[in-house]
């Protein structure tokens, strides 16, 4: 409100307060028309004056009026009249409040003084406190951070790098199943259904006890019949044991056993020692198949033998040489495409000692045995007993028998032949119809410059030499040398059979082995154990040629390709050959097979480059002779046997004329 | 009345049809009174043990035609009095 007014606005009341009410009106619309005004005063300055607003003079303006505040509100009602009902009857109401309100606010301020200021005052303290602290806080915090970050930043310069593997495309694959097959069935079910079926089922079961108990009945016969389809069954089934079966077994097996030793197979065929090129009288031996099985472990091979007839097989006898360990013998018949097992075995009553198969019925396999008896198998029987067999009635040995010879056939084509034990005999064995006959074609008398004076007298108990070895001529007929345990070399005749032709008296131990020359006839080779193998001529008492082995000589064999070369084994396991037209003082080639067993036999394949060896254990190698050891099987010339014989007898001139 | 159960048309493998028969059995037997249940355990069991879906109907008396999967359905008469047909689709 414009205080310039107010006193014009007082002058008014002032005026008219003897009318309070009236003076209350202007007063509510006079401050209405002044802000009228002075709205537009401020625009205009004409003043508007109510029509009924009394002219006053200066004097009366300014006249003084007195107004007194009473305490009586002029608007309150004066007679206000109540019933009062506890004296039945109206009342005019003494006490009229008097009191009104014009104006009421609600004050804001506080002392500060008061309860409620000194808290709020506290309050405002505490508020500023918490946001300095916070402040604080949030100023160290980023100190620290900015300490922080000036620790790390960037150490090592880091760049960032970024790299997108390929995506491959994705493809869509489908592939459909197939339904499962769908069927429809429809049926219903009720009551009599469900019983009409119980009803034919109980009528089955029923017709299955009746027949079931008929059955019973006839069952037993039925057995009988079928007892019998068994057997026949049986029959048809045993097509293993057939003859087709086992000749495709043993071809199957062949195929098998070319397969796992084709290597060795290849070798045997086509590999040869190239440095044989470079080096002069010097060989080597391949070893090639190891020929052995179980059974055989504990035997010592005591004989091999080839087949005349089939170049790849031959037979190897199983026996023992100690006599205290004697038990069973066997003989193997072993193929070269079979390394793996024995074509055939069969076992014999005593330790086989010596085996020859006939040289032109080469199924017949002579055999000499430990406790003096010679058989004879025919090895295409399929019983493995012996066709002939010598007993204490018809001239058995009573020794062991160390050697065996097929004779050519008699006049009456008897099939005949010799054997040779340490019981002094040499027998003439023939093979007749029925029987066996023998005939002692020499017996070994000791001869005069063996014996010493006590041998002498035991003469008399006519004690014979031990026979251990012996070998016919095959160029003149009835000539034969016989090795013997006392070391001396017999000479005889077929004619003669109590005199000795010649004896040759240079070994000092028994002789194992005496082997006339393939090509000249008048050379002959021993083998003994006082470590010596020598070369005689029969003509001469004194040996051509002497080889020392240090060791016990076990085995010799003449090549059966050339005239100057042989073979030896010796007891520690080496395998020797000698070519004569090569080398006169020195083995050509000199190898050791073995390491621990004794070798007791050697044979030459009497076709093909193969050296056989067996030892103690039972097991039987087969070695190749490298191209110097069979220049002589290569050369077309040599193959003449004139041209062999004269390459003996020149070495033997050579020597006979050092004598 | 009989109390074994007749087995009155099945393509199903011997061993799937016994265990099935038995099932059967076991559900009749057990809710004797409620065919409601005695089915929903048929379905229930024959899903857990050969996969799902297969389907079940047991009554006294009914008639159905239904289409299912071979070497997958079974109609047996249980206990003499209730036919239960269930089958795979």
């Amino acid at each position: 409100m414009p205080p310039k007014k107010k006193p014009a606005g007082k002058g008014k009341k002032a005026a008219e307060t003897p009318e309070p009410d009236h003076a209350g009106e202007e007063q509510e619309k006079v401050p209405v028309n002044t802000s009228m005004f002075s709205l537009e005063n401020e625009v205009e300055r004409k003043v508007v004056k109510p029509s009924n607003q009394l002219e006053l003079t200066e004097d009366e303006l300014n006249q003084e009026m007195l107004t007194v505040l009473k305490s009586t509100n002029p608007q309150a009602p004066k007679s206000i009249v109540r019933y009062d009902f506890n004296e039945q009857c109206f009342k005019p109401e003494a006490m009229v409040d008097q009191f009104t309100i014009h104006y009421r606010t609600d004050g804001w301020l506080l002392h500060s003084e008061s309860e409620e200021g000194k808290q709020q005052l506290e309050a405002k303290k505490k508020e500023a406190a918490a946001i300095e602290d916070f402040k604080a806080a949030i100023s160290k915090a980023t100190e620290a951070d900015e300490q922080e970050a000036k620790q790390y930043r960037n150490q090592f310069n880091f760049t960032e790098r970024a790299a997108q593997t390929y995506n491959h495309g994705t493809r869509d694959r489908m592939a459909a199943t197939e339904p499962p097959t769908v069927l429809t069935y429809s049926g219903s079910t009720t009551q009599w259904e469900i019983y009409d079926a119980y009803m034919k089922d109980f009528a089955v079961q029923q017709m299955q006890n009746e027949s079931r108990s008929s059955k019973k009945t006839i069952a037993e016969p039925k057995k009988e019949k079928q007892k019998e389809s068994t057997v026949k069954k049986e029959e048809k089934e045993d097509i293993m044991h057939t003859q087709n079966m086992s000749a495709a077994a043993k071809v199957m097996e062949r195929v098998m056993n070319q397969n796992t030793n084709e290597d060795i197979t290849q070798d045997f065929k086509y590999w040869d020692d190239q440095a044989d090129k470079f080096r002069e009288n010097e060989g080597t031996l391949l070893p090639l198949w190891k020929f052995t099985n179980e059974k055989t472990k504990k035997r010592n091979v005591t004989s091999i033998c080839w087949n005349p007839e089939y170049p790849d097989m031959f037979a190897v006898g199983f026996g023992s040489f100690d006599f205290t360990k004697q038990g069973r013998g066997m003989i193997c018949c072993y193929s070269l495409k079979n390394p793996s097992f024995p074509e055939f075995l069969l076992y014999t009553e005593s330790g086989v000692m010596c085996l020859d198969f006939h040289p032109q019925q080469s199924s017949l396999l002579a055999c000499g045995l430990y406790d003096g008896t010679v058989q004879v198998y025919d090895i295409r029987n399929k019983i493995r007993t012996p066709i002939f067999q010598s007993t204490a009635r018809t001239g058995k040995h009573t020794d062991p028998v160390w050697q065996i010879f097929w004779e050519e056939a008699d006049l009456n084509k008897w099939m005949q032949f010799y054997s040779i034990s340490s019981d002094g005999r040499v027998t003439l064995w023939t093979l007749t119809k029925a029987e066996l006959l023998y005939e002692d074609i020499m017996e070994l008398q000791p001869h005069a410059q063996a014996l010493t004076s006590i041998e002498a007298d035991s003469a008399q108990f006519s004690r014979l030499e031990s026979g251990c070895c012996f070998d016919f001529n095959r160029l003149s007929d009835h000539l034969f040398i016989v090795g013997t345990e006392e070391g001396v070399i017999h000479k005889c005749s077929k004619s003669y059979n109590s005199q000795y032709l010649e004896n040759y008296t240079e070994h000092g131990m028994s002789v194992y082995a005496v082997k006339w020359n393939p090509f000249l006839s008048n050379v002959f080779l021993s083998a003994s154990a006082d470590w010596q193998v020598k070369v005689w001529d029969h003509n001469h008492s004194k040996s051509l040629y002497s080889f020392d082995l240090n060791a016990p000589v076990a085995d010799i064999a003449w090549a059966p390709y050339s005239s100057t070369v042989f073979a030896a084994i010796s007891s520690d396991g080496k395998v020797l050959v000698y070519d004569l037209s090569m080398n006169r003082n020195q083995p050509i080639c000199e190898q050791k097979i073995s390491k621990k067993p004794r070798l007791t036999k050697v044979c030459f394949n009497p076709h093909s480059p193969v050296l056989l060896v067996g030892d103690e254990r039972g097991c039987v190698t087969s070695l190749k002779l490298s191209p110097n050891l069979r220049k002589a099987l290569d050369n077309t010339e040599s193959k003449d046997k004139q041209v062999q014989a004269n390459n003996m007898k020149t070495i033997v001139d050579i020597a006979l004329k050092q004598q | 009345m009989a109390n074994y159960s007749l087995v009155k048309h099945t393509d199903m493998m011997a061993e799937v049809r016994d265990e099935a028969v038995d099932i059967c059995m076991n559900a009749v037997e057990k809710f004797p009174k409620d065919l409601q249940k005695c089915t929903h355990f048929i379905k229930e069991s024959m899903d857990k043990k050969f996969g799902s879906p297969w389907h079940c109907v047991a009554g006294k008396g009914f008639a159905f035609e239904v289409s299912h999967e071979t070497k997958n359905i079974l109609y047996v008469f249980v206990a003499g009095e209730t036919g239960v047909l269930i089958w795979k689709c």
